[in-house]
Order: structure tokens, then sequence, then C-alpha cells
């Protein structure tokens, strides 16, 4: 299988780890991922405040470049990105002059054909893969943590349920996981406040790390590189406003499947977190009536 | 009330205008609360979004001014919380949104924005030249703009140790189609949210 690829910004930089990550489990799924010819940067927190046209245009750039390169469906690991790119698809699709008036401000036709899907859509598709190549079950208590843009608003991401989604625990459940119930599950980190405004971030991020903590989590997984800067990069600001000591680390959805595959952890980019990787031993493996057999 | 007087108050106030530019019908508020009641920054709000909204009802120059004024608007996190839970399906973001442009523009905009305004300004800038966010870039373009010259230097190094920030820009190809993009949408007169 192939798909369209749009990495965005982030994970050239600051989240490089989660496009190693991506690039390898995709891998080892035999899933070929094409990224879109000269693709720009989908405006993020800041190109909608100045101008909506400039907004819409960066984004439809990109969709029809993918088009141009005979794409019918983005894999966008940002949630960010992928929130900016479905929603320029949303607001052209029943808007044939809008489409028109966007297509000659960025030089490009575009019919409005490919589809922009988030990590945990295509994982999802591959869940059984997934299981059947598991080698190191990741029998841990684990924290999942989407964030607001995977799932809000349901109009324009069209996945999963807004206040309690499943889709990440059921990956992490495949691979031997344990997710466990928690307030914070689509909570705010913070976002693009992290620079400019420090303490918020702090103050937000500072209630989802504790509540993990709290109930016992041995990792946060994000699918988001937003959140995963500001649960691990501003862990020194969050610990400083709880007044704790708090090293529970925070994974990639794509790190912790890759680790649960057997893939180097290095190919997964574990060394580049701020907050070491370091799980504790593992939970001692449940024997059900049904895998009685498996497991003699 | 008089009949031209209130069409006169209908095409310039914020609602006639938020309604204009992203079709968001203001009126359609009840005040139910439930946007404020799950934002997590209301607590730090002046104007919590409920009142936002309805202050923007009552299409007064005098509560519009006081809307852009507000430092509530700069702080909406666009989490799209409020949004959701919304009975009248109100975009709220995209309503502050519109509100941070035009306070940027009429220059009302509260004090403590500066920052943000500034962060809004190098991102598009490193945008606008290379096409893609160059970090380094525009994290000096915004230490010059608001003069915190010093915040983050260790992350900064950190970040760098663990190859997490690149040192030179990644431009795309065509460059000049970005040009053209923020040329023409920057000087549109209707490009407004």
């Amino acid at each position: 299988m192939r798909i369209g690829y749009y990495p965005g910004c982030s994970l050239k930089s600051s989240a490089r780890e989660y496009e190693e990550s991506v690039r390898a489990l995709c891998a080892a799924l035999d899933l070929e991922l094409v990224e879109i010819p000269d693709w720009n940067c989908c405006g993020a927190s800041s190109a909608h405040v100045m101008s909506a046209d400039l907004a819409l245009g960066l984004r439809t750039r990109n969709l029809a470049q993918a088009e141009a390169a005979g794409l019918d469906e983005v894999l966008t690991p940002c949630a960010a990105c992928f929130s900016h790119l479905a929603e320029a698809r949303m607001e052209l699709a029943d808007n044939p002059n809008k489409r028109q008036e966007v297509a000659d401000f960025i030089g490009l036709p575009y019919s409005g054909r490919v589809r922009v899907l988030n990590v945990l859509a295509v994982l999802d598709r591959y869940r059984d893969r997934i299981a059947a190549k598991v080698k190191n079950p990741f029998r841990y208590k684990v924290a999942c943590y989407y964030g607001c843009l995977l799932v809000r608003p349901p109009e324009v991401v069209q996945f999963d349920r807004p206040e309690n989604p499943q889709s990440m625990d059921r990956l992490l459940e495949a691979v031997g996981a344990k997710p466990i119930p928690w307030a914070c599950k689509t909570e705010c980190c913070g976002a693009s406040f992290s620079v400019t405004r420090t303490d918020v971030v702090a103050n937000l991020s500072g209630r989802i790390v504790a509540d993990a903590v709290k109930r016992n989590a041995a990792a946060i997984v994000v699918a988001c590189p937003m959140c995963q800067s500001n649960l691990d990069l501003r862990r020194p600001e969050i610990n400083q406003q709880l007044e704790q000591e708090h090293g529970i680390p925070v994974l990639y959805i794509t790190q912790a499947l890759g680790l649960a595959l057997g893939i180097d952890p290095q190919q997964l980019g574990l060394q580049r977190h701020l907050v070491p990787v370091e799980l504790p031993e593992p939970e001692p493996e449940v024997v059900t009536a049904d895998d009685d057999d498996d497991d003699d | 009330m008089n009949r031209s007087l209130e069409n006169a108050k209908k095409t310039t106030s914020l609602a006639s205008q938020i309604q204009a530019a992203t079709g968001i019908a203001l009126h359609h508020c009840y005040q139910c609360g439930k946007c404020a009641a799950g934002c997590p920054v209301a607590d730090t709000m002046d104007l919590p979004s409920c009142q936002v909204l309805r202050l923007l009802q009552y299409e007064s120059p005098e509560f519009d001014r006081q809307v852009l004024q507000s430092e509530a608007i700069w702080l909406c996190l666009s989490c799209e919380t409020c949004h959701t839970r919304c009975p009248q399906d109100i975009g709220t973001p995209k309503v502050m949104n519109f509100l941070r442009g035009e306070a940027m523009r009429l220059r009302l905009a509260h004090p403590r924005s500066k920052d943000t305004q500034a962060f809004h300004h190098a991102f598009l800038g490193s945008v606008g030249r290379h096409g893609r966010l160059y970090e380094i870039g525009m994290l000096m373009g915004y230490k010059l703009r608001t003069g915190h010259l010093l915040k983050d230097m260790a992350l900064g190094s950190k970040l760098h140790e663990k190859g997490k920030l690149n040192l030179l820009p990644h431009a795309i190809e065509d460059k000049a189609a970005l040009k053209r993009l923020f040329k023409q949408t920057l000087n549109n007169p209707d490009s407004k949210e």
C-alpha cells in the first residue's frame, strides 16, 4: 500500500522523533509513504489570525500538490496540521466560487479529491497486522492522551468520539497495553502558547501529568507534536508548577507501537526526548480463558 | 428603534462583520454558558467566552470596543471544546480569531497580547520567507521583537543537543508561489478572520 504523507514543519525539526517513528512503523507495516512534493507550512496557529485567505491558501496548496502527485489520501501525523488541512478541505467542499478563488491564489488547480487522515485513523486500519507482529508486548498502564485537534470539532475531523475517544486505546490494547480510565483524555495542553505564555502551558499540562501519575500510568501516549513538546520539553515548568518531580515519559503512539513490534529504540528516536524514556517492569501477563492455549 | 439607525448599526457592528466573514450568527447564542464552563482558560479571562458573545450581541460601539480591548480574546487556545459542546454550534474559536485580527488592525489590542502578536509576526515572517517554519529564525525574530533575549536559551541548546533544531532553513522550491499568495491575501480587504 502507498499513501500520501504531509509531515509538516515540526516533524522535520523539534518533533523529529515523531517522523522517525512514523517512518519506521509504516515500513514495518509495508505502508509506503509518498511525501507531498514541495509541501509548505499549513500556517499553524498564526496565519488565520492575520488573514483567513492566507491560511486557506497555505493549507490548500498542500492538498493541490497532493492531487497533482496523483494521491487520494494524505497521512498527516501532526494533529494541528491534520485539523487545518481537513478544515480547508471542508470549507471548500461546498463552495465552488471560493475553491476557484483559492486555486487562483495558489496558482494550482484544486478539485477537493484528496482525503486527509490522522495517524490514528491510518493505524486503525492496520490494527490486526500490528497485533500479529507484536514481539515485545507493551504491558504497561498507559494514559492515552488525544488532546484537542484529533477529535474536535467533530464536523471537521470526522473521527472517533469527541469526549471519550477510543481509537488510541484500541491500538494500544492490541499490543498488550492497559489504557487507564482518566480525566484528561481530551483536555488542552496549552497548545501553541509554549513560547508566549509558558505559564498557561505549565498550568494546563500540569493537570494532565498529575492525573496520569495519580492513576499510576507508566507513560502518557500522544499523537500530536504540540502535546508532546508541552508535556516533555516543558516538564521543568510543569514540575515547578506542581511542586513535584514527575518523570513520567511521553511517547508518541508510533513509538509505543514500534517498541512492541521490536523496532530499535534508536530508530524510533527515543533518545531525543528530554524526559528520559524509562519504563518500569512490565505488568504481569493476564491469562484469560481465551489465550490459555497459547500460554502453556 | 429608528429603521435607518438600526441598519447603520448592523452593517458596522462586529457581529455583522463576523457573520459576513465567517457565516457565524451570534444571535443564535442563548447564553447557556456551556462554552465558558468547559473552557480550560476561563478562570484567567477578563471576559469569559459567553460574555464576549453576549456583548457582541448588543451591536453597540461601546461594547464592541470593550471586547476588542479585552485580554480574553488573546487567551483563547482554539481547543474547540466550546464549539464542540455548543448546542447552537457557534464556532467561538473562529470568532476569537476574527476579534484578534480586528484588535490588531484597529490598534486596540490588550497590552499583554504584545508577545503573542510578536510571535504571530515572527512566525509568518519565517513562513513567508522559506515556505516552512525555520524555528531558530522565528525564535530570533520573536526575541528581537519582545526583548525576551534570554528566555529558553538553555532549552534551545538542549534541543540542539538532541538533534531537534535545524541550524539552517529548509526552504521550499516554489518560493515565488508563496510570495504571491502572501501578497495577494494580506492585501485583500475581504480577508479577515
